[in-house]
């Protein structure tokens, strides 16, 4: 007979956790990777990426609920729509902080996302918005050893894509150069006839289309709620911590690699499954302060 | 000369407000007003007179308030002692979150303690002693050094208000001592600090640890007043709330973040029967608004009118 348990966990619970542990490992890689390109290009860490996620999920929601479009269509217009709003908010609000300590664009962030949540609640209530998996990702494939339930599948798969590509443009194209030079010096990119503030603006659209999009898939694994984003963006801020801001390909890892933890820990001793990140940081601090993948500036 | 006498006036005068409040104002609100009043006063030691920007104070204030209501309640340790063994527990904790989150700086320092301070939630989301969403009910106020009886409001509220008056003086010493220079120099220029010797980390720790010891106070206060400890006293939005308080009145000048905490307070109060829900979009506008058009606060605005008026005389 097969090996069918470990440590008295069967094999197919196991894995069944780790692949959902794995899925929010891609929502943590998303959240993360959307955070620090924002940090990079705009000095500022956008407290608001939770409240953003949320508006991607609940768009998503009110797109099929209402306008009964394909789940497809939402996948694309959802992120763009919080890109755009990304966009006001980057013009309107957060170029104004460029000059003073970026703690303000924490706490000019942190108002913003108090007052998306406040405005959603008072829309929606708090308690989940009804939400089905669309019908072609229902169902699950079986490998043998577990049911792989197919949407999980799709979400780890756009994710992959996603997370690669933007590591791509940024670390492989001439773009991502410019980018990575207006990171280190923008007077002197500008000085070379890039135009630094519209590229600016981008990159915070794009960093918080990435949190819109994290939304949309996140929709029908869990609860849409209005609450949803701000217990994610603490634990978020933890994995940030953790990996260190300086590398690209070192948020998209940390992010899996903790929500794969998570998945775990849920199985062997679940008490512990909402807390573990935390405790990881904590040793990470005390053994590596600058973060795994960080550069001490 | 004529500006000590001045001031000198302005505090006897706030001093005399708050002795006679309660008699025209409801004490339990006063009472509440003044714990947060010391809260961000606490809080602003670090923000406005060490440039650190804790996201995580509200585990200080709870876990002083789930100390304090837990001796109070279940152990019947006499009222006193209780709210000084809140102090001693947030202390504690401050010792450990100021020591983590010193290796890391600015917005990562913010970063750290919000996530501490959500680890604190977690942990007492379950453990046995803090009632999980029930939290601590029906708190004795119990007697004050065995002869005060706390159940009155307006006896309590003067107990209170000498608690807060003694945090009050114990920062405004801190913040006039050489020590609170040093401190000010590490906000301006954390560099130029290091290089004149001082060991920043150890002045950074001191300056966390204290600020917690009266967050803390602040907390196991309010938890007497009011005779319940919830996880709100916990959540990230009374950390949020404190950072405001602070911001709004004006971080870095002594009395900012006392009236920041009373219109806060107030502001609380007056809306949530009004407008429900929406009162956090409320608060959410008035950080945008601070951050973008008033960084110095209500008070930093009312000094620089001020100057500018006796400055335009001269």
């Amino acid at each position: 007979m097969l090996m069918s348990e470990i440590f008295g966990v069967p094999i197919a619970a196991l894995f069944g956790q780790l692949v959902l542990g794995l899925v929010n490992g891609c929502f943590y890689a998303m959240l993360s990777l959307g955070l620090a390109i924002i940090f990079g290009m705009l000095n500022i860490i956008n407290f608001a990426h939770g409240a953003l996620y949320m508006m991607g999920a609940i768009f998503t929601w009110f797109l099929l609920d209402s306008w009964n479009i394909s789940w497809w269509w939402a996948l694309l217009l959802a992120p763009l729509a919080v890109g755009i709003f990304g966009v006001v908010v980057e013009r309107l609000l957060l170029k104004r902080l460029y000059k003073v300590d970026p703690l303000y664009g924490l706490l000019l962030t942190f108002g913003l996302a108090l007052m998306i949540e406040g405005l959603f609640l008072h829309k929606y209530g708090s308690s989940g918005l009804p939400y089905d998996i669309p019908e072609v990702f229902q169902g699950a494939l079986n490998l043998g050893f577990m049911f792989l339930p197919k949407y999980r599948a799709i979400v780890v798969g756009v994710t992959l894509v996603v997370c690669f590509t933007t590591w791509f443009v940024i670390e492989r194209t001439q773009l991502g150069a410019y980018l990575r030079a207006g990171t280190e010096n923008p007077p002197l990119v500008q000085a070379f006839g890039i135009n630094v503030p519209v590229m600016i603006t981008l990159t915070y659209a794009i960093g918080v289309a990435l949190a819109g999009l994290a939304g949309v898939l996140a929709a029908p694994t869990i609860q849409v709620s209005p609450l949803m984003g701000s217990n994610l963006i603490i634990v978020v801020f933890a994995v940030v911590v953790i990996g260190g801001m300086g590398s690209i390909l070192g948020s998209i890892l940390t992010g899996l690699g903790l929500g794969l933890i998570e998945g775990l820990t849920k199985v062997f001793y679940s008490q512990a499954s909402n807390t573990v990140v935390f405790m990881i940081m904590v040793l990470v601090l005390l053994v590596r302060p600058a973060g795994l993948f960080g550069r001490e500036k | 000369m004529s500006n000590a006498r001045f001031r000198l006036a302005g505090c006897g005068f706030l001093l005399a407000l708050g002795l006679l409040a309660p008699w025209f104002i409801y004490p339990v609100f006063l009472m509440n007003a003044l714990c947060f009043a010391l809260f961000a006063c606490a809080f602003n030691l670090l923000l406005g007179y060490t440039g650190l920007l804790s996201f995580g104070h509200a585990a200080f204030f709870g876990t002083a308030a789930y100390t304090t209501g837990y001796l109070a309640k279940v152990m019947g340790i006499s009222t006193g002692l209780a709210i000084l063994a809140g102090v001693a527990a947030a202390l504690l904790l401050g010792a450990i979150f100021g020591g983590l989150s010193i290796r890391r700086q600015g917005i990562y320092f913010a970063m750290i303690t919000l996530a501490l301070a959500q680890l604190i939630f977690f942990v007492y989301l379950q453990a046995p002693f803090t009632g999980g969403e029930d939290g601590l009910q029906a708190i004795p106020r119990g007697k004050l050094l065995w002869v005060i009886k706390l159940e009155n409001d307006r006896t309590l509220y003067y107990v209170v208000f000498a608690i807060f008056l003694i945090g009050f003086l114990l920062i405004y010493r801190t913040i006039h001592s050489p020590f609170g220079q040093v401190l000010k120099a590490i906000r301006e220029n954390e560099a130029r600090a290091v290089s004149l010797g001082y060991d920043v980390n150890k002045y950074k720790l001191m300056a966390f640890v204290l600020s917690a010891g009266l967050a803390g106070l602040a907390g196991s206060t309010n938890a007497i007043v009011f005779t319940f400890v919830t996880l709100t006293d916990v959540d990230w939005h009374t950390s949020g709330d404190v950072v405001l308080m602070t911001l709004l009145g004006g971080m870095g000048s002594i009395f900012g973040p006392v009236v920041g905490a009373f219109s806060i307070v107030t502001l609380e109060s007056k809306l949530s029967d009004k407008v429900g829900s929406l009162v956090t979009v409320i608060i959410g506008a008035i950080f945008v608004i601070c951050v973008l058009l008033f960084r110095r606060g209500i008070v930093g605005e009312i000094q620089g009118l001020y100057r500018r008026v006796v400055g335009s005389r001269a």
